[in-house]
């Protein structure tokens, strides 16, 4: 019916944060050590930056679905745009967004909260120096 | 099938861009997060789909499979578009501009 209004919403509240923070962050430059035992200066990505990944998860998916509701004919580009705000079924839209909605959000930040988890094993591992090769090995 | 078709259009944008990472020239990331995004919420529709169907959800009507699928290619049509948008407005490799202005 309307889902898709849900990560819409937070789509907007977390593109707004990351404009906040990216405007406060400052850039943090760090040495990595490479596969071959080379060292090289690199410039850590900002939270911000990851924010972003959520960003474009949440639009990019919001965009798509909102097409696949146009397609079934949940939502008209004309007012009230909600077909189901205008053949009253409001309260059956809500439950709707209430659960299948909510749930969307919610799979897509712990897909995300998954994905900073896993680049942050592999900068932690990146910014660790390889341990010398023991003698006698 | 909708859900099918998105997740293998994600799939093939992401080995792209993988083969074509760090340098992202042609902005190939917009389209996996474009297609993961839509993927992960047609996930949770297939889940509460699942739930009120049972097993019968794996054996769809031809005709609404067809239709899933016409569904299907069609959200990828739109996001290639997206896609091709973002990527004439940003003109990494400066094509347009090249186009635009002639060198004397």
């Amino acid at each position: 019916m309307a889902c898709f209004l849900v990560p819409t919403a937070q789509a907007v509240i977390t593109t707004i944060a990351a404009k906040v923070l990216k405007s406060k962050e400052k850039e943090e430059t760090v040495k990595i050590y490479l596969a071959d035992g080379s060292v090289e200066e690199a410039t850590k990505i900002p939270f911000s930056a990851k924010l972003g990944w959520l960003n474009k998860l949440l639009w990019g998916g919001s965009a798509l679905l909102a097409f696949e509701h146009l397609w079934h004919g949940e939502i008209v580009p004309f007012f009230p745009f909600l077909t189901a705000v205008k053949s009253g079924e409001t309260a059956e839209m809500l439950a709707e967004m209430r659960s299948a909605g909510v749930m969307m959000s919610v799979l897509i930040t712990a897909v995300w909260v998954g994905m900073l988890a896993v680049a942050s094993v592999i900068e932690k591992r990146a910014l660790r120096a390889p341990k010398p090769a023991e003698e006698g090995v | 099938m909708t859900l099918l078709t998105t997740i293998f259009a994600a799939i093939i944008c992401t080995i792209i861009w993988y083969r074509d990472a760090p340098k992202s020239e042609m902005k190939v990331g917009h389209l996996c997060w474009m297609f993961w995004g839509a993927s992960l919420m047609w996930l949770i529709d297939a889940i509460i789909e699942y739930g009120e169907l049972g097993a019968e959800y794996f054996t769809p009507a031809p005709v609404d499979m067809l239709n899933d699928f016409y569904l299907g290619l069609s959200v990828v049509a739109l996001g290639l578009v997206i896609w091709l948008v973002i990527l004439l407005v940003k003109d990494p490799k400066g094509v347009v501009k090249a186009a635009l202005f002639t060198k004397k």
